[in-house]
């Protein structure tokens, strides 16, 4: 018989293999410090992915941040990536928006572009298109405003950069389910 | 009433309040104010340690021997550092400590301060949770919160990191009621409808068993109790992970022996071929489940777990129920009653008649020699003359805690305190103090490898000086036995360091320290010397020489399945017990 050998660490099998899922998890914390190091070092320390992670203060009143996170994995690395979070002591929630479905999600960035001439305008034209707005603008230079979901932003740079692309800043995604009630 | 003190004070008055009596440390520059609260009460005893790691492993010892949250204190910098491995190992075992880190004034973190380090940072990976207090008016509220997530739902080590201006400061104390978590607040009713389901599953089994883990112990002695009804109520047979021995008695009619590398043959086969598994607190490490995908493949598995993310971690379960054992158990047996259920009882013997079989091959069977002490013999011995007191049985780390777990018969909860997760050596002299300081009228003994023991001997000075009859019985191989197994059994006996060189004399070593020390390398006077050992009322260092070479078995050989256990009349095939693919894990 040739089984395959058994994964050298049970959080190994979350890596190299096919059914790789991308999920946007949404997690309630107390706003105390050092709360984004336990989050960020439980995906480290137990070889997760984050492909993205936005945070920040939500209800000033009671000390609630909420932290948005995509990542990646096969179906049973991230169930348990759930379960892992929600045993931190200072987490009050963690919802999986891509179980729950269709969740939206945006993200925001800015993108500077320098170059003179046709470049120019043709940065201009698709700024237009896909309704980035202009934010700075110099003689040979714009940064652009963009907000949309991942993929359109990864788009916008792409099409930006044989017209002078300089660099980018990306917030990461925020997400938030549909219809009438909160996570 | 309001009660104006200082954070150092409150300290002490949370830890009265908590029904702390007893603690573990070591002072220093950054802890001073607390020693000096310490010093002007009676309340709270503390017993200094020579090293942190031994205050961490005491505090361990005396949670797990009592039930109770074992406490530490230490200072900045150096004293937390050494106490991390203790705090790793109360983490990966779930085990409720608290550890109050003294810290450089406010003022100064972030500076690079003498003796500063990032305690927080540092002990955020190896604690349940930590805190760092800086504000004397947060302190009450977090000291209190501590020992509340320290205990409750999978219990754990918790850090308190206290800046020393802040143990100067005054403010308010408050007591521990009125204190709810605001977020934490695990879940310890398990569903009805999911227990029922198991019930019901569990009346129509054919080939069932339960496989209990520590959480059986944590969840407190009730569980253990209702774990024997539970068994007895279905006939179902027993087996346990080696953090749950004792859980089911040895002596039990259902008990199958321990499970997984180093477990019976009857208990690994019956876990290979069984169609129902019940996990009680278990949680499938891999040292238990040998190669995960030939492991139990024709049985459902229903898993009882304090903690979600236990449930489907390593292995898929088809029935998980989140709570605390005790609850659940007492749930089910309400269900299995009130239903009127009964067991199959003509496949249950068939069960029993195969695991008859398995038993037949004796696993744990041995050549006895009259020339050298085997080591297993050594430990039948042992607990033959101990079975009938009042004896708790801490271990070290490597083949001689593994044959404690094999020889040595558990009756009770709470009565082994071994290093499971980790695998700690050092951790059963410091373990012991800890315990015998719960149980100061009982006959404590750590089980001890010549090597691990060294890794804390520091510790025998603590022993001496609050005259603890604590017993180190040493298996002395002159090897770092595990080690040299593996290097036999992967690495073609080729002993890599692994020699014990320059062993001290540890009798005369036990005598520099002011205990009694005795050795005894003859089978037939084994007995003697034992009975020697258990009546002298000092701290006894007991080096007991035995057979270099045994190697511990039977063995799951890395990588391999549960029915693919090596047994000891295999022993010529030792170094083609293991695959490539094996070698690749520890």
């Amino acid at each position: 018989m040739n089984a395959p050998a058994a994964p050298l660490s049970p959080y190994s099998s979350a890596i190299g293999k096919s059914n790789l899922e991308s999920h946007t998890l949404s997690v309630l914390v107390d706003n105390e410090p050092g709360v984004l190091a336990r989050v960020v070092g439980l995906f480290s320390g137990r070889g997760y992915n984050i492909e993205s992670l936005t945070v920040a203060e939500v209800a000033h009143a009671e000390h609630l941040s909420r932290i948005t996170i995509v990542t990646s994995g096969t179906p049973e690395a991230i169930e348990q990536i759930g379960h892992q979070l929600e045993r931190l002591v200072p987490i009050h929630k963690v919802t999986d928006l891509t179980l729950r479905g269709n969740a939206v999600e945006r993200e925001l960035a800015m993108i500077k572009v320098a170059g003179r001439g046709d470049n120019r305008v043709e940065a201009l034209r698709l700024a237009e298109a896909f309704r980035a707005r202009v934010i700075d603008a110099s003689i040979e230079s714009f940064v652009f405003e963009i907000t949309g979901n991942v993929s359109k932003i990864d788009q916008f740079v792409e099409l930006m950069r044989p017209l002078g692309l300089v660099e980018v800043s990306r917030t990461g995604v925020a997400a938030m389910s549909r219809g009438k009630d909160p996570i | 009433m309001a009660d104006v003190m200082t954070g150092a004070d409150m300290v002490v008055e949370a830890l009265k309040d908590q029904g702390v009596e007893t603690i573990f440390g070591y002072p220093g520059g950054a802890v001073l104010p607390i020693y000096d609260a310490l010093f002007q009460q009676n309340a709270v005893q503390h017993i200094l340690v020579r090293h942190e790691q031994g205050a961490a492993h005491a505090a361990e010892g005396y949670a797990r021997s009592s039930g109770k949250v074992g406490v530490l204190l230490v200072t900045s910098g150096p004293g937390a550092t050494n106490a991390i491995t203790g705090l790793t190992d109360a983490l990966m075992d779930s085990i409720p400590i608290v550890c109050i880190t003294g810290e450089v004034p406010t003022h100064l973190i972030g500076s690079d301060a003498f003796q500063e380090c990032d305690t927080v940072g540092i002990t955020r990976h190896c604690t349940k949770h930590n805190y760092l207090v800086r504000s004397v008016e947060d302190l009450p509220r977090v000291l209190h919160e501590a020992f509340y997530v320290a205990q409750h739902g999978r219990p754990g080590p918790v850090v308190i990191d206290i800046p020393k201006d802040v143990q100067f400061a005054r403010g308010t104390y408050a007591g521990p009621q009125n204190i709810e978590h605001k977020s934490y607040h695990p879940q310890v009713k398990g569903a009805p409808d999911r227990i029922e389901q198991a019930v019901m599953l569990m009346a129509a089994a054919k080939k069932p068993i339960f496989y209990t883990g520590g959480g059986v112990i944590n969840s407190g002695p009730e569980a253990s109790r209702l774990l024997r009804e539970l068994v007895a109520a279905t006939g179902f047979p027993v087996t346990s992970t080696l953090m749950g021995l004792g859980a089911y008695p040895a002596a039990g009619p259902n008990w199958l022996g321990m499970l997984g590398m180093h477990g019976t043959f009857e208990a690994n086969n019956a876990m290979h071929d069984c169609d129902l598994m019940i996990a009680v607190g278990s949680r499938f490490d891999y040292r238990i489940t040998g190669r995960l995908d030939a492991f139990s493949p024709g049985s459902t598995k229903i898993h009882i777990d304090i903690d979600p993310s236990s449930i489907n971690k390593n292995v898929k379960i088809d029935l998980g129920i989140i709570g605390d054992c005790a609850n659940v158990l007492a749930d089910m047996l309400g269900v299995w009653r009130q239903r009127g259920l009964k067991s199959d009882a003509p496949a249950l013997q068939k069960w029993w008649d195969q695991i008859a079989v398995w038993r037949g091959r004796r696993s744990l069977s041995y050549k006895f020699s009259d020339k050298v002490i085997k080591p297993q013999w050594a430990i039948e011995r042992l607990y033959a003359a101990t079975k009938d007191k009042d004896t708790y049985i801490t271990t070290e780390v490597g083949q001689h805690q593994m044959w404690a777990a094999q020889h040595y018969h558990f009756e009770e909860p709470n009565r082994l305190m071994t290093s499971g997760g980790l695998g700690t050596m050092g951790y059963g002299l410091p373990a012991a103090i800890g315990a015998q300081m719960a149980h100061p009228q009982s006959l404590v003994i750590d089980i001890a490898g010549e090597s691990s023991i060294l890794m804390n001997i520091q510790e025998l000075s603590t022993a001496a000086q609050y005259r603890l009859p604590v017993k180190i019985f040493i298996l002395n191989n002159e090897y770092l036995g595990m080690v040299r197994q593996w290097q036999e059994l992967l690495h073609g006996s080729r002993y890599s360091e692994s020699y014990a060189a320059a062993l001290p004399d540890f009798v005369k070593l036990a005598e520099a320290y002011g205990a009694h020390g005795m050795r005894c390398s003859d089978p037939a006077d084994l007995d003697a010397a034992i009975a020697e050992m258990i009546e002298t009322p000092r701290t006894v260092v007991f080096d007991c020489i035995v057979d270099k070479m045994e190697n511990c078995l039977p063995m799951i050989p890395s990588g391999k399945a549960h029915n693919e256990m090596l047994l000891p009349d295999m022993e010529e095939d030792l170094e083609n017990a293991i695959d490539q693919a094996g070698k690749m894990l520890v």
